[in-house]
């Protein structure tokens, strides 16, 4: 066992905060700047980091499995959110690995529409949606269909769903990831040349990585933030003082510190897992750490909002861009609660007795 | 990064099981009953004995040489058949070995890795807790030897113990800090008194006091140089401080196993928060497990330990605090009624966990100053 970074994921490690802590936002008014957020989108696909999970091996469909691993995936998530970048990289990396499963060519201008409480891939039986979708972490441009899933005989076949540009990507609580929209009616159309169909497992598998990725998230969110409000504790002065002197101060940021902590390692796990455990283990190793640092990031972000005080309230200060940006991750692929009740389907049994 | 055994690890691994498969003592859950820590000494020898303790010692003193990842293995299989956790006392090892001369290590190391030695710890006093430089207990030189006089408290293991790793005063005249020196005294002789102190539990075996009334040692017991007694004390704190010396994960493991059993044995006798409290113990309890392999592998880098124990002090005692508490909350009414509950003494064991060692506020007072560098007050 040797839990430490390869020297390639070390390097990649460097990169990915490099360039988010170059080209992220360094104020709320950035997340305005056009030009910034399409330099740091172009760097990103130029990287070639958009296509981690594609096939490694293109010929034919493909059939060698990823080209990264879902460490790999991780650490550029957890780089880009510890500067709140306002790029699409976990929506575009799931859709990714799914058309790599179906074994259909990957196709970089489809998103994957989700189910409507988030916590997967939405299924859509016929040929038209009947409820309106979206599809998380939509990229800025160019993106115009969305991946659903149609049930068939053992299991499922990729179609698409048209996203409706004309109403346009928004943002939700978060400030930095867009939200497609697929209004109800959409045509659903099955993905040509596809080699194979979904499995559960398939499905699992997943699922394991939209819970490491989403755990990454908020672990470079927790790294973020922390680091913002440190610096703030030590530099803000009230009674003559820097506030960050004062215990009561912190103890709150020792506590979010060992939260963050105690979030990595189980982060670095599920990220493993995706790739080197069975499938449905891996997916409990991807709930331990999403119902853990689920908890954690909420914990982390409302500290950092706490000590900023009433500059942490108003909507220039950056710290409530990491809270929002905690709340979608959160709930993206099941909350900390979700992870708890699914836990306990598998390892305690259906609760069949009191309420 | 890879969390998955080595060939080597493996091997060792199947070994371990094998044996434990044959050698599991089956003793109560640890920390609820004056059994286990009666037995505790007889377990420790077995384990010695069979190749499984010590594992990352040098084989010098009888240890094994190997990376410290061994002991996160060790500890998986332990808690997977529920036997009892391995004795706590690397924080010991690593004071002496960091501050005895060759002539000490070589005296005192194996017989305490091998359990043939039993060792208790005398660092804290009535008025010197948190505030251990304060401490009062005196040692004086005469001839040979130095004379001990003073008093220790929540000594655990005193009452077995062969050895006391004592902290005294050597020098009244300099600084509070700097006047302290170690020391290995032997328990058995007449001036020494030793005293059971009951927990919260009720649990009588593992904690106590120790009375120092002209007690003696000799100089060459000394551990480290004279005024290296601080020294010495931060070294075994600071380990102490860590779960990957301690190996509670396979503690917490076992309980939270037993909770899980309970409430598969009869879901219908459980509500929804109970539960809930159950599987967010096992997520506590994966994180340390988890966070142990991670600091452990850094241990091969040869990262230097230093403040980062007390953030690992702070997760094991929330992880130990939930699991207590879940076990608490499952137990309901049986928690109340009975006062031989084994989940009521899990739960008011677990709220030593915030002191000892070094409380909470002590570990947030370091992680604030010397990992995130907030400025003193």
């Amino acid at each position: 066992m040797d839990t430490r970074d390869t020297p390639e994921q070390a390097e990649l490690r460097r990169a990915a905060r490099r360039l988010a802590g170059q080209l992220g936002p360094k104020t709320v008014a950035d997340l305005d700047d056009r030009t910034r957020g399409q330099r740091l989108a172009a760097a990103v696909h130029d990287a070639g980091w958009l296509e981690l999970r594609a096939d490694r091996d293109a010929v034919d469909g493909g059939n060698g499995g990823p080209l990264a691993s879902g460490v790999e995936a991780a650490i550029l998530a957890d780089g880009l959110a510890g500067t709140v970048a306002d790029v699409a990289f976990a929506g575009p990396t799931l859709a990714a690995d799914l058309a790599r499963r179906s074994g259909a060519g990957h196709d970089p201008s489809v998103a994957f529409a989700a189910t409507p409480d988030l916590l997967g891939v939405a299924v859509v039986e016929g040929a038209v949606t009947t409820t309106t979708l979206h599809a998380v972490d939509l990229p800025a441009e160019g993106c115009t269909a969305a991946y659903v899933l149609a049930p068939t005989d053992g299991g499922y076949r990729l179609a698409r769903v048209p996203v409706d540009t004309a109403i346009g990507a928004h943002d939700g609580a978060d400030l930095t990831r867009r939200i497609g929209v697929i209004p109800p009616g959409a045509a659903v159309v099955e993905v040509p040349d596809q080699r194979r169909t979904l499995t559960d497992d398939d499905l699992i598998s997943w699922t394991a990585l939209g819970l490491a990725l989403t755990s990454a998230d908020l672990v470079g969110l927790m790294r973020g933030v922390l680091d913002l409000t440190v610096a703030y504790a030590a530099e803000r002065r009230q009674y003559g003082v820097p506030v960050g002197s004062f215990q009561a101060v912190q103890h709150l940021l020792a506590e979010a510190h060992c939260l963050m902590e105690g979030s990595i390692s189980v982060a670095l796990h599920a990220s493993w897992a995706v790739d080197d455990l069975e499938p449905v283990e891996a997916r409990a190793a991807g709930r331990v750490a999403k119902a853990y640092s689920a908890r954690a990031a909420r914990t982390v972000c409302e500290t950092a909002v706490q000590v900023h005080g009433g500059i942490g309230n108003t909507w220039e200060c950056m710290v409530h861009v990491f809270l929002r940006r905690a709340l979608l991750s959160s709930q993206w692929f099941g909350d900390d609660g979700e992870q708890l009740r699914q836990l306990e389907l598998k390892r305690l049994g259906t609760a069949v007795g009191l309420p | 990064m890879d969390f998955r055994d080595s060939p080597a690890e493996a091997e060792f691994r199947g070994r371990l099981r094998a044996w434990l498969a044959e050698h599991n003592p089956g003793l109560p859950t640890s920390s609820t009953d004056d059994e286990y820590w009666t037995r505790q000494a007889e377990w420790h020898t077995a384990l010695y004995d069979a190749g499984f303790f010590g594992l990352s010692w040098p084989a010098r003193f009888g240890g094994h040489d190997l990376p410290t990842v061994f002991d996160v293995i060790l500890d998986d299989e332990l808690a997977a058949v529920g036997a009892p956790p391995r004795p706590s006392l690397g924080y010991l090892v690593q004071g002496i070995t960091t501050h005895g001369s060759d002539a000490i290590k070589d005296r005192f190391l194996p017989g305490l890795i091998s359990g043939r030695e039993r060792w208790c710890q005398g660092f804290s006093e009535p008025d010197a807790g948190s505030d251990l430089a304060a401490l009062r207990t005196t040692a004086t030189r005469d001839g040979d030897e130095f004379v001990i006089d003073g008093h220790k408290v929540w000594t655990s293991y005193s009452d077995v113990a062969d050895w006391c790793i004592l902290l005294a005063r050597t020098d009244p005249e300099v600084a509070k800090h700097k006047g302290l020196s170690a020391f290995a005294v032997p328990m058995d002789q007449p001036g020494i008194e030793q005293r059971p102190l009951k927990m919260i539990n009720g649990i009588t075996t593992e904690f106590g006091q120790v009375l120092f009334d002209g007690a003696r040692v000799a100089a060459g017991n000394m551990i480290g140089e004279p005024g290296e007694g601080w020294r010495l004390a931060m070294t075994i704190v600071s380990h102490e401080r860590e779960p990957g010396e301690l190996g509670y994960v396979a503690r917490y493991a076992k309980t939270v196993k037993e909770m899980e059993q309970a409430v598969r044995a009869d879901p219908s006798a459980f509500r929804n928060d109970q539960r809930e409290q159950v599987a967010w113990a096992h997520v506590q309890a994966e994180m340390l497990r988890l966070h142990v392999c991670r600091r452990l592998s850094e241990r091969l880098d040869g990262v230097e330990h230093g403040p980062g124990g007390s953030v690992d002090k702070l997760l094991m005692t929330w992880v130990e605090q939930t699991v207590g508490t879940a076990a608490v909350t499952l137990s309901g009414s049986r928690a109340v009624l009975d006062p031989d509950d084994v989940a009521l003494k899990v739960y008011l064991y677990s709220r030593a966990q915030s002191v000892m060692g070094g409380t909470s506020q002590i570990q947030k007072n370091i992680i604030a100053t010397r990992i995130l560098g907030l400025p003193t007050g």
